[in-house]
Protein backbone atom coordinates (compact mmCIF):
# COMPACT_ATOMS: atom_id res chain seq x y z
CA UNK A 1 0.00 0.00 0.00
CA UNK A 2 1.34 3.50 -0.77
CA UNK A 3 2.84 4.99 2.41
CA UNK A 4 1.10 8.37 2.20
CA UNK A 5 -2.19 8.93 0.44
CA UNK A 6 -1.57 10.84 -2.74
CA UNK A 7 -3.89 13.73 -3.55
CA UNK A 8 -4.41 15.46 -6.87
CA UNK A 9 -5.43 19.08 -7.34
CA UNK A 10 -7.86 19.29 -10.23
CA UNK A 11 -9.74 22.08 -11.97
CA UNK A 12 -12.70 21.61 -14.26
CA UNK A 13 -16.02 23.11 -15.32
CA UNK A 14 -18.96 21.81 -13.32
CA UNK A 15 -22.46 22.83 -14.43
CA UNK A 16 -21.12 25.92 -16.22
CA UNK A 17 -18.97 27.13 -13.30
CA UNK A 18 -15.19 26.74 -13.00
CA UNK A 19 -14.27 24.76 -9.90
CA UNK A 20 -11.19 23.41 -8.15
CA UNK A 21 -10.95 20.37 -5.92
CA UNK A 22 -8.47 18.04 -4.30
CA UNK A 23 -9.15 14.35 -4.86
CA UNK A 24 -7.52 11.03 -4.13
CA UNK A 25 -6.79 8.96 -7.27
CA UNK A 26 -9.29 6.26 -6.31
CA UNK A 27 -12.19 8.65 -5.64
CA UNK A 28 -14.96 8.02 -8.18
CA UNK A 29 -16.51 11.08 -9.79
CA UNK A 30 -19.89 10.38 -8.16
CA UNK A 31 -18.42 10.76 -4.66
CA UNK A 32 -16.93 14.13 -5.52
CA UNK A 33 -20.26 15.29 -6.97
CA UNK A 34 -22.52 14.01 -4.21
CA UNK A 35 -20.37 14.32 -1.12
CA UNK A 36 -18.20 17.35 -1.81
CA UNK A 37 -20.59 19.39 -3.92
CA UNK A 38 -23.93 18.10 -2.60
CA UNK A 39 -25.14 17.29 -6.12
CA UNK A 40 -27.30 14.36 -5.06
CA UNK A 41 -29.28 14.22 -8.31
CA UNK A 42 -26.64 11.78 -9.55
CA UNK A 43 -27.66 8.33 -8.26
CA UNK A 44 -25.61 5.27 -7.48
CA UNK A 45 -27.31 1.94 -8.04
CA UNK A 46 -25.42 -0.99 -9.62
CA UNK A 47 -21.92 0.53 -9.16
CA UNK A 48 -20.68 -1.56 -12.13
CA UNK A 49 -21.51 0.62 -15.19
CA UNK A 50 -24.63 -1.31 -16.13
CA UNK A 51 -27.67 0.69 -14.98
CA UNK A 52 -26.94 4.31 -15.91
CA UNK A 53 -28.43 5.87 -12.75
CA UNK A 54 -25.06 7.58 -12.21
CA UNK A 55 -24.87 8.98 -15.77
CA UNK A 56 -23.23 12.41 -16.10
CA UNK A 57 -21.99 14.09 -19.26
CA UNK A 58 -18.22 14.47 -19.56
CA UNK A 59 -17.44 16.82 -22.44
CA UNK A 60 -21.00 16.12 -23.58
CA UNK A 61 -20.66 12.32 -23.60
CA UNK A 62 -22.46 10.04 -21.12
CA UNK A 63 -20.17 8.23 -18.67
CA UNK A 64 -20.75 6.18 -15.51
CA UNK A 65 -19.69 8.41 -12.63
CA UNK A 66 -19.80 5.40 -10.27
CA UNK A 67 -16.61 4.12 -11.88
CA UNK A 68 -14.90 6.97 -13.73
CA UNK A 69 -12.34 8.47 -11.34
CA UNK A 70 -12.87 12.11 -10.35
CA UNK A 71 -9.40 13.07 -11.63
CA UNK A 72 -10.58 12.27 -15.17
CA UNK A 73 -12.64 15.48 -15.03
CA UNK A 74 -9.41 17.54 -15.08
CA UNK A 75 -9.66 20.33 -17.63
CA UNK A 76 -12.98 19.01 -18.91
CA UNK A 77 -16.66 19.89 -18.72
CA UNK A 78 -19.01 17.98 -16.40
CA UNK A 79 -22.78 18.30 -16.57
CA UNK A 80 -25.02 16.77 -13.89
CA UNK A 81 -28.81 16.76 -13.80
CA UNK A 82 -28.73 19.91 -11.64
CA UNK A 83 -26.87 21.82 -14.34
CA UNK A 84 -29.16 20.32 -16.96
CA UNK A 85 -32.28 21.43 -15.06
CA UNK A 86 -30.94 24.97 -14.67
CA UNK A 87 -30.56 25.32 -18.43
CA UNK A 88 -33.59 26.78 -20.25
CA UNK A 89 -32.81 24.66 -23.26
CA UNK A 90 -33.71 21.59 -21.21
CA UNK A 91 -37.38 22.45 -20.79
CA UNK A 92 -38.65 20.44 -23.81
CA UNK A 93 -37.15 17.24 -22.39
CA UNK A 94 -38.28 17.94 -18.83
CA UNK A 95 -41.81 18.81 -19.95
CA UNK A 96 -42.00 15.78 -22.23
CA UNK A 97 -40.97 13.48 -19.37
CA UNK A 98 -43.71 15.00 -17.19
CA UNK A 99 -46.39 15.00 -19.92
CA UNK A 100 -45.70 11.37 -20.79
CA UNK A 101 -45.30 10.16 -17.19
CA UNK A 102 -41.90 8.86 -18.23
CA UNK A 103 -40.95 8.04 -14.64
CA UNK A 104 -42.46 6.50 -11.56
CA UNK A 105 -39.96 6.24 -8.71
CA UNK A 106 -37.65 8.61 -10.59
CA UNK A 107 -34.39 6.94 -9.62
CA UNK A 108 -33.32 6.39 -13.23
CA UNK A 109 -34.61 9.79 -14.40
CA UNK A 110 -31.49 11.96 -13.96
CA UNK A 111 -29.49 9.47 -16.03
CA UNK A 112 -32.28 9.11 -18.59
CA UNK A 113 -32.51 12.89 -19.04
CA UNK A 114 -28.77 13.29 -19.51
CA UNK A 115 -28.57 10.38 -21.95
CA UNK A 116 -31.52 11.85 -23.87
CA UNK A 117 -29.90 15.29 -23.93
CA UNK A 118 -26.69 13.86 -25.31
CA UNK A 119 -28.65 12.00 -28.00
CA UNK A 120 -30.66 15.07 -29.04
CA UNK A 121 -27.52 17.23 -29.09
CA UNK A 122 -26.02 14.81 -31.63
CA UNK A 123 -29.23 13.94 -33.51
CA UNK A 124 -32.11 16.44 -33.09
CA UNK A 125 -34.68 14.18 -34.77
CA UNK A 126 -33.84 10.57 -33.93
CA UNK A 127 -35.99 7.68 -35.11
CA UNK A 128 -37.62 5.41 -32.52
CA UNK A 129 -34.94 2.83 -33.30
CA UNK A 130 -32.18 5.38 -32.73
CA UNK A 131 -33.69 6.40 -29.37
CA UNK A 132 -33.92 2.79 -28.22
CA UNK A 133 -30.42 2.04 -29.41
CA UNK A 134 -28.88 5.10 -27.76
CA UNK A 135 -30.69 4.69 -24.45
CA UNK A 136 -30.40 0.92 -24.14
CA UNK A 137 -27.68 1.22 -21.49
CA UNK A 138 -29.98 3.15 -19.14
CA UNK A 139 -32.10 0.79 -17.08
CA UNK A 140 -35.55 1.63 -15.70
CA UNK A 141 -37.28 -0.80 -13.34
CA UNK A 142 -40.63 1.01 -13.32
CA UNK A 143 -41.88 2.41 -16.60
CA UNK A 144 -41.33 -0.35 -19.14
CA UNK A 145 -39.45 2.18 -21.34
CA UNK A 146 -42.30 2.92 -23.77
CA UNK A 147 -43.12 6.24 -22.14
CA UNK A 148 -39.47 7.21 -21.96
CA UNK A 149 -39.03 6.60 -25.69
CA UNK A 150 -42.21 8.57 -26.38
CA UNK A 151 -41.03 11.45 -24.18
CA UNK A 152 -37.69 11.71 -25.99
CA UNK A 153 -39.51 11.61 -29.32
CA UNK A 154 -41.93 14.34 -28.19
CA UNK A 155 -39.08 16.54 -26.90
CA UNK A 156 -37.36 16.23 -30.26
CA UNK A 157 -40.56 17.30 -32.04
CA UNK A 158 -41.10 20.19 -29.61
CA UNK A 159 -37.57 21.52 -30.16
CA UNK A 160 -37.99 21.66 -33.90
CA UNK B 1 -11.40 0.83 -2.99
CA UNK B 2 -7.88 0.51 -1.61
CA UNK B 3 -5.90 3.71 -2.25
CA UNK B 4 -3.50 3.77 -5.17
CA UNK B 5 -1.05 6.20 -6.67
CA UNK B 6 -1.39 7.53 -10.18
CA UNK B 7 1.61 7.56 -12.48
CA UNK B 8 1.27 9.54 -15.68
CA UNK B 9 4.06 8.82 -18.15
CA UNK B 10 4.21 10.82 -21.36
CA UNK B 11 6.16 8.26 -23.42
CA UNK B 12 5.87 4.53 -24.07
CA UNK B 13 9.43 4.05 -22.79
CA UNK B 14 8.60 5.76 -19.52
CA UNK B 15 5.51 3.57 -19.09
CA UNK B 16 7.50 0.38 -19.76
CA UNK B 17 10.22 1.42 -17.29
CA UNK B 18 7.61 2.24 -14.67
CA UNK B 19 6.08 -1.23 -15.13
CA UNK B 20 9.51 -2.85 -14.85
CA UNK B 21 10.43 -0.83 -11.74
CA UNK B 22 7.15 -1.65 -10.00
CA UNK B 23 7.76 -5.39 -10.26
CA UNK B 24 4.09 -6.36 -10.28
CA UNK B 25 2.88 -3.63 -7.92
CA UNK B 26 1.57 -1.52 -10.80
CA UNK B 27 -0.98 -1.99 -13.56
CA UNK B 28 -1.67 -0.14 -16.76
CA UNK B 29 -4.87 1.88 -16.61
CA UNK B 30 -6.68 2.99 -19.78
CA UNK B 31 -10.45 3.43 -19.41
CA UNK B 32 -10.54 1.49 -16.16
CA UNK B 33 -13.88 -0.06 -17.10
CA UNK B 34 -12.53 -3.52 -16.17
CA UNK B 35 -9.61 -2.69 -13.93
CA UNK B 36 -11.49 -0.39 -11.56
CA UNK B 37 -14.38 -2.86 -11.21
CA UNK B 38 -11.91 -5.59 -10.25
CA UNK B 39 -10.23 -3.20 -7.79
CA UNK B 40 -13.55 -2.03 -6.32
CA UNK B 41 -14.54 -5.60 -5.62
CA UNK B 42 -11.13 -6.36 -4.10
CA UNK B 43 -10.32 -8.96 -6.76
CA UNK B 44 -7.20 -7.02 -7.77
CA UNK B 45 -5.08 -4.54 -5.82
CA UNK B 46 -2.24 -2.36 -7.06
CA UNK B 47 -0.16 0.32 -5.36
CA UNK B 48 0.14 2.27 -8.60
CA UNK B 49 -1.88 2.69 -11.77
CA UNK B 50 0.01 3.81 -14.86
CA UNK B 51 -2.21 5.95 -17.05
CA UNK B 52 -1.93 4.87 -20.69
CA UNK B 53 -3.91 7.97 -21.76
CA UNK B 54 -1.18 10.37 -20.63
CA UNK B 55 1.21 8.92 -23.25
CA UNK B 56 1.13 11.41 -26.08
CA UNK B 57 -0.16 10.29 -29.46
CA UNK B 58 -1.59 6.94 -28.35
CA UNK B 59 -5.16 8.02 -29.06
CA UNK B 60 -4.43 8.40 -32.79
CA UNK B 61 -6.21 6.41 -35.49
CA UNK B 62 -4.36 6.61 -38.82
CA UNK B 63 -3.88 4.79 -42.11
CA UNK B 64 -0.63 2.95 -42.84
CA UNK B 65 -0.82 1.47 -46.32
CA UNK B 66 -3.74 -0.94 -46.39
CA UNK B 67 -4.03 -0.99 -42.58
CA UNK B 68 -5.69 1.26 -40.07
CA UNK B 69 -3.51 1.71 -36.99
CA UNK B 70 -5.54 2.22 -33.81
CA UNK B 71 -3.60 3.63 -30.85
CA UNK B 72 -3.94 1.95 -27.46
CA UNK B 73 -5.88 4.76 -25.83
CA UNK B 74 -8.55 5.00 -28.55
CA UNK B 75 -11.94 4.28 -26.99
CA UNK B 76 -14.54 1.97 -28.50
CA UNK B 77 -16.59 5.09 -29.37
CA UNK B 78 -13.60 6.76 -31.05
CA UNK B 79 -13.01 3.64 -33.16
CA UNK B 80 -16.69 3.27 -34.01
CA UNK B 81 -17.04 6.86 -35.25
CA UNK B 82 -13.63 7.34 -36.84
CA UNK B 83 -14.09 8.26 -40.54
CA UNK B 84 -11.24 6.01 -41.70
CA UNK B 85 -12.61 3.05 -39.76
CA UNK B 86 -16.13 3.63 -41.09
CA UNK B 87 -14.84 3.87 -44.62
CA UNK B 88 -12.24 1.07 -44.69
CA UNK B 89 -13.33 -1.20 -41.82
CA UNK B 90 -17.11 -0.78 -41.68
CA UNK B 91 -17.62 -4.15 -39.96
CA UNK B 92 -15.25 -3.13 -37.15
CA UNK B 93 -17.25 0.09 -36.71
CA UNK B 94 -20.49 -1.93 -36.58
CA UNK B 95 -19.09 -4.41 -34.05
CA UNK B 96 -17.66 -1.64 -31.85
CA UNK B 97 -21.13 -0.10 -31.75
CA UNK B 98 -22.45 -3.36 -30.32
CA UNK B 99 -19.88 -3.56 -27.50
CA UNK B 100 -21.22 -2.99 -23.98
CA UNK B 101 -23.24 0.19 -23.48
CA UNK B 102 -22.61 3.76 -24.57
CA UNK B 103 -20.99 4.83 -21.29
CA UNK B 104 -18.54 1.92 -21.35
CA UNK B 105 -17.76 2.59 -25.02
CA UNK B 106 -17.10 6.27 -24.28
CA UNK B 107 -14.43 5.36 -21.74
CA UNK B 108 -13.19 1.82 -22.42
CA UNK B 109 -10.53 1.20 -25.03
CA UNK B 110 -10.15 -1.44 -27.73
CA UNK B 111 -6.64 -2.21 -26.43
CA UNK B 112 -7.91 -2.57 -22.85
CA UNK B 113 -10.56 -5.01 -24.07
CA UNK B 114 -7.91 -7.19 -25.73
CA UNK B 115 -5.39 -6.96 -22.87
CA UNK B 116 -7.92 -7.84 -20.18
CA UNK B 117 -8.33 -11.14 -22.07
CA UNK B 118 -11.83 -11.76 -20.77
CA UNK B 119 -13.07 -14.75 -22.79
CA UNK B 120 -16.30 -12.99 -23.85
CA UNK B 121 -14.92 -10.32 -26.19
CA UNK B 122 -16.39 -9.18 -29.51
CA UNK B 123 -13.27 -7.49 -30.93
CA UNK B 124 -10.95 -10.37 -29.96
CA UNK B 125 -13.10 -12.63 -32.17
CA UNK B 126 -13.66 -10.20 -35.03
CA UNK B 127 -10.00 -9.14 -35.32
CA UNK B 128 -9.03 -12.76 -36.05
CA UNK B 129 -10.75 -12.60 -39.43
CA UNK B 130 -9.18 -9.22 -40.19
CA UNK B 131 -5.82 -10.89 -39.36
CA UNK B 132 -4.96 -7.86 -37.26
CA UNK B 133 -1.54 -7.37 -35.71
CA UNK B 134 -0.53 -5.78 -32.43
CA UNK B 135 2.40 -3.51 -31.66
CA UNK B 136 3.85 -4.35 -28.27
CA UNK B 137 6.52 -2.25 -26.55
CA UNK B 138 8.82 -3.00 -23.63
CA UNK B 139 11.88 -1.36 -22.06
CA UNK B 140 14.17 -2.88 -24.69
CA UNK B 141 12.15 -2.12 -27.82
CA UNK B 142 9.03 -3.17 -29.63
CA UNK B 143 7.70 -6.22 -31.45
CA UNK B 144 4.71 -7.06 -33.61
CA UNK B 145 2.50 -10.08 -32.99
CA UNK B 146 -0.59 -11.58 -34.59
CA UNK B 147 -3.75 -10.72 -32.67
CA UNK B 148 -4.30 -14.46 -32.14
CA UNK B 149 -1.00 -14.70 -30.26
CA UNK B 150 -2.02 -12.23 -27.55
CA UNK B 151 -4.46 -14.21 -25.46
CA UNK B 152 -3.17 -17.42 -23.90
CA UNK B 153 -6.10 -18.20 -21.60
CA UNK B 154 -8.86 -16.72 -19.47
CA UNK B 155 -7.51 -13.32 -18.36
CA UNK B 156 -4.02 -14.38 -19.55
CA UNK B 157 -1.87 -12.86 -22.27
CA UNK B 158 1.58 -13.36 -23.72
CA UNK B 159 2.62 -9.81 -22.74
CA UNK B 160 5.65 -9.60 -20.47
CA UNK B 161 5.19 -7.90 -17.08
CA UNK B 162 6.94 -4.78 -18.41
CA UNK B 163 5.26 -4.70 -21.83
CA UNK B 164 2.33 -2.70 -23.11
CA UNK B 165 0.20 -2.83 -26.20
CA UNK B 166 0.69 0.39 -28.15
CA UNK B 167 -1.40 -0.12 -31.29
CA UNK B 168 -3.83 -2.45 -33.06
CA UNK B 169 -3.14 -2.70 -36.80
CA UNK B 170 -6.14 -3.78 -38.84
CA UNK B 171 -5.75 -4.47 -42.58
CA UNK B 172 -8.85 -3.73 -44.65
CA UNK B 173 -10.39 -6.70 -46.43
CA UNK B 174 -9.58 -6.95 -50.11
CA UNK B 175 -12.26 -5.89 -52.59
CA UNK B 176 -15.02 -8.47 -53.02
CA UNK B 177 -14.88 -9.80 -49.47
CA UNK B 178 -18.29 -10.36 -47.88
CA UNK B 179 -18.12 -10.28 -44.11
CA UNK B 180 -20.48 -10.43 -41.15
CA UNK B 181 -20.35 -10.72 -37.37
CA UNK B 182 -23.00 -12.20 -35.07
CA UNK B 183 -23.23 -11.97 -31.32
CA UNK B 184 -25.75 -13.56 -29.01
CA UNK B 185 -26.38 -13.48 -25.30
CA UNK B 186 -28.44 -12.27 -22.38
CA UNK B 187 -25.60 -11.22 -20.09
CA UNK B 188 -23.64 -7.97 -20.24
CA UNK B 189 -20.96 -9.65 -22.26
CA UNK B 190 -21.69 -11.88 -25.27
CA UNK B 191 -22.27 -15.63 -24.89
CA UNK B 192 -21.20 -16.23 -28.46
CA UNK B 193 -19.43 -14.31 -31.22
CA UNK B 194 -18.90 -15.49 -34.78
CA UNK B 195 -17.06 -13.63 -37.53
CA UNK B 196 -17.00 -14.64 -41.18
CA UNK B 197 -15.15 -13.08 -44.13
CA UNK B 198 -15.54 -14.69 -47.54
CA UNK B 199 -13.55 -13.68 -50.60
CA UNK B 200 -15.76 -14.40 -53.60
CA UNK B 201 -14.38 -14.64 -57.14
CA UNK B 202 -16.50 -15.58 -60.16
CA UNK B 203 -19.27 -16.84 -57.88
CA UNK B 204 -16.92 -19.14 -55.98
CA UNK B 205 -15.57 -18.84 -52.44
CA UNK B 206 -11.89 -18.20 -53.14
CA UNK B 207 -10.95 -17.76 -49.50
CA UNK B 208 -12.74 -18.08 -46.19
CA UNK B 209 -11.88 -16.80 -42.74
CA UNK B 210 -14.06 -17.88 -39.83
CA UNK B 211 -13.58 -17.08 -36.16
CA UNK B 212 -15.47 -18.19 -33.09
CA UNK B 213 -15.28 -16.58 -29.66
CA UNK B 214 -16.81 -16.42 -26.18
CA UNK B 215 -17.84 -20.11 -25.94
CA UNK B 216 -14.33 -21.12 -24.85
CA UNK B 217 -11.55 -19.25 -23.00
CA UNK B 218 -9.77 -18.07 -26.16
CA UNK B 219 -11.28 -17.07 -29.53
CA UNK B 220 -10.09 -19.17 -32.46
CA UNK B 221 -10.06 -19.52 -36.24
CA UNK B 222 -11.97 -22.55 -37.57
CA UNK B 223 -9.66 -24.00 -40.21
CA UNK B 224 -11.63 -27.20 -40.92
CA UNK B 225 -14.79 -25.17 -41.54
CA UNK B 226 -12.86 -22.71 -43.70
CA UNK B 227 -11.52 -25.60 -45.81
CA UNK B 228 -15.05 -26.85 -46.53
CA UNK B 229 -16.11 -23.43 -47.80
CA UNK B 230 -13.16 -22.84 -50.13
CA UNK B 231 -14.15 -23.68 -53.71
CA UNK B 232 -17.89 -23.80 -52.99
CA UNK B 233 -20.16 -22.04 -55.48
CA UNK B 234 -22.01 -19.33 -53.60
CA UNK B 235 -25.34 -19.87 -55.37
CA UNK B 236 -25.39 -23.36 -53.82
CA UNK B 237 -24.84 -21.97 -50.33
CA UNK B 238 -28.48 -21.40 -49.45
CA UNK B 239 -30.35 -22.05 -46.21
CA UNK B 240 -29.95 -25.67 -45.18
CA UNK B 241 -27.33 -26.46 -47.89
CA UNK B 242 -25.30 -29.52 -46.99
CA UNK B 243 -22.01 -27.60 -47.16
CA UNK B 244 -23.33 -25.05 -44.64
CA UNK B 245 -24.51 -27.89 -42.38
CA UNK B 246 -21.07 -29.44 -42.57
CA UNK B 247 -19.31 -26.13 -41.84
CA UNK B 248 -21.56 -25.60 -38.82
CA UNK B 249 -21.10 -29.15 -37.54
CA UNK B 250 -17.30 -28.88 -37.76
CA UNK B 251 -17.42 -25.48 -36.07
CA UNK B 252 -19.31 -26.86 -33.08
CA UNK B 253 -16.86 -29.80 -32.88
CA UNK B 254 -13.85 -27.48 -32.99
CA UNK B 255 -15.34 -25.00 -30.53
CA UNK B 256 -13.97 -26.70 -27.41
CA UNK B 257 -16.91 -25.08 -25.66
CA UNK B 258 -16.71 -24.91 -21.88
CA UNK B 259 -19.47 -24.55 -19.32
CA UNK B 260 -19.65 -21.19 -17.55
CA UNK B 261 -22.29 -18.77 -16.27
CA UNK B 262 -23.43 -18.29 -19.88
CA UNK B 263 -24.45 -21.95 -20.25
CA UNK B 264 -23.43 -25.57 -20.67
CA UNK B 265 -21.45 -27.24 -23.44
CA UNK B 266 -24.44 -28.69 -25.35
CA UNK B 267 -26.20 -25.34 -25.34
CA UNK B 268 -23.15 -23.52 -26.66
CA UNK B 269 -22.51 -26.12 -29.36
CA UNK B 270 -26.11 -25.71 -30.47
CA UNK B 271 -25.68 -21.93 -30.60
CA UNK B 272 -22.53 -22.35 -32.68
CA UNK B 273 -24.36 -24.52 -35.26
CA UNK B 274 -27.32 -22.14 -35.52
CA UNK B 275 -25.30 -18.92 -35.64
CA UNK B 276 -22.58 -20.22 -37.95
CA UNK B 277 -25.12 -20.88 -40.69
CA UNK B 278 -26.91 -17.57 -40.08
CA UNK B 279 -23.65 -15.59 -40.10
CA UNK B 280 -22.55 -17.16 -43.38
CA UNK B 281 -25.93 -16.44 -44.97
CA UNK B 282 -25.75 -12.83 -43.79
CA UNK B 283 -22.23 -12.44 -45.18
CA UNK B 284 -23.21 -13.99 -48.50
CA UNK B 285 -26.27 -11.72 -48.77
CA UNK B 286 -23.92 -8.71 -48.95
CA UNK B 287 -23.59 -9.27 -52.66
CA UNK B 288 -22.61 -5.69 -53.33
CA UNK B 289 -19.25 -6.59 -51.84
CA UNK B 290 -17.75 -4.63 -48.97
CA UNK B 291 -17.61 -5.80 -45.45
CA UNK B 292 -20.66 -4.36 -43.71
C1 LIG C 1 -21.09 -3.44 -18.49
C2 LIG C 1 -20.06 -3.91 -19.45
C3 LIG C 1 -20.43 -4.52 -20.63
C4 LIG C 1 -19.47 -4.99 -21.54
N1 LIG C 1 -19.90 -5.56 -22.69
C5 LIG C 1 -18.97 -5.99 -23.59
C6 LIG C 1 -19.37 -6.57 -24.82
O1 LIG C 1 -20.56 -6.67 -25.14
N2 LIG C 1 -18.41 -7.01 -25.67
C7 LIG C 1 -17.08 -6.88 -25.38
O2 LIG C 1 -16.24 -7.26 -26.18
N3 LIG C 1 -16.66 -6.30 -24.23
C8 LIG C 1 -17.59 -5.86 -23.34
N4 LIG C 1 -17.17 -5.26 -22.17
C9 LIG C 1 -15.73 -5.08 -21.95
C10 LIG C 1 -15.22 -3.70 -22.39
O3 LIG C 1 -15.00 -3.72 -23.77
C11 LIG C 1 -13.95 -3.44 -21.65
O4 LIG C 1 -14.35 -3.17 -20.34
C12 LIG C 1 -13.11 -2.29 -22.12
O5 LIG C 1 -12.82 -2.30 -23.48
C13 LIG C 1 -11.78 -2.32 -21.38
O6 LIG C 1 -11.00 -1.20 -21.77
P1 LIG C 1 -10.42 -0.18 -20.68
O7 LIG C 1 -9.68 0.84 -21.45
O8 LIG C 1 -11.48 0.28 -19.78
O9 LIG C 1 -9.42 -1.16 -19.91
P2 LIG C 1 -8.87 -1.06 -18.41
O10 LIG C 1 -9.93 -1.47 -17.46
O11 LIG C 1 -8.20 0.24 -18.19
O12 LIG C 1 -7.79 -2.20 -18.50
C14 LIG C 1 -8.15 -3.55 -18.70
C15 LIG C 1 -6.91 -4.44 -18.58
O13 LIG C 1 -6.01 -4.22 -19.65
C16 LIG C 1 -4.76 -3.74 -19.19
N5 LIG C 1 -4.34 -2.73 -20.16
C17 LIG C 1 -5.02 -1.60 -20.51
N6 LIG C 1 -4.37 -0.96 -21.51
C18 LIG C 1 -3.27 -1.71 -21.80
C19 LIG C 1 -2.22 -1.59 -22.76
N7 LIG C 1 -2.15 -0.56 -23.62
N8 LIG C 1 -1.27 -2.56 -22.79
C20 LIG C 1 -1.32 -3.61 -21.93
N9 LIG C 1 -2.28 -3.78 -21.01
C21 LIG C 1 -3.26 -2.83 -20.95
C22 LIG C 1 -5.01 -3.22 -17.80
O14 LIG C 1 -3.85 -3.30 -16.98
C23 LIG C 1 -6.10 -4.17 -17.31
O15 LIG C 1 -5.56 -5.39 -16.88
C24 LIG C 1 -18.11 -4.82 -21.25
C25 LIG C 1 -17.71 -4.19 -20.06
C26 LIG C 1 -18.66 -3.74 -19.16
C27 LIG C 1 -18.21 -3.07 -17.90
S1 LIG D 1 -24.45 3.09 -10.67
FE1 LIG D 1 -23.12 3.59 -12.29
S2 LIG D 1 -23.96 2.52 -13.95
FE2 LIG D 1 -25.14 1.79 -12.28
S1 LIG E 1 -38.79 5.37 -12.82
FE1 LIG E 1 -38.19 3.94 -11.33
S2 LIG E 1 -36.40 3.11 -12.20
FE2 LIG E 1 -37.14 4.33 -13.79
Amino acid sequence: MPDAQETLAIAFELNSAPIEATVEPQTPLIDLLRERFGLTGTKRSCDVQVCGACTVLLDGAPVSSCTVPAFEARGRVVLTVEGFAADEGSSPLIEAFVNNAAFQCGFCTPGMLLAAKSLLDADPSPSEEAIKDYMRGNVCRCTGYKKIVEAVHEAAEASR
Amino acid sequence: MRPFRLHEPTTVQEAASALADAGGGAALYAGGTELLLAMKSGLLAYDTLINVKSISGLDAIAADGNSIVIGASATHSAVEHDPLVRDRLPLLSEVEHGVANLRVRNVGTLAGNLCFAEPHSDPATLLLVYEAELDVAGPSGSRRIAVGDLQTGSYETSLGPDELLTAVRVPAFQAGVRAAYSKFGYHHRPTLGIAAALAVEDGVVADARLALGCVSPVARRLSRSEDVLRGERIDALTEGASALREVSRLASEDADAVEDMHGGVDYKEHLVRVFMERTLLRALAKNGGGDA
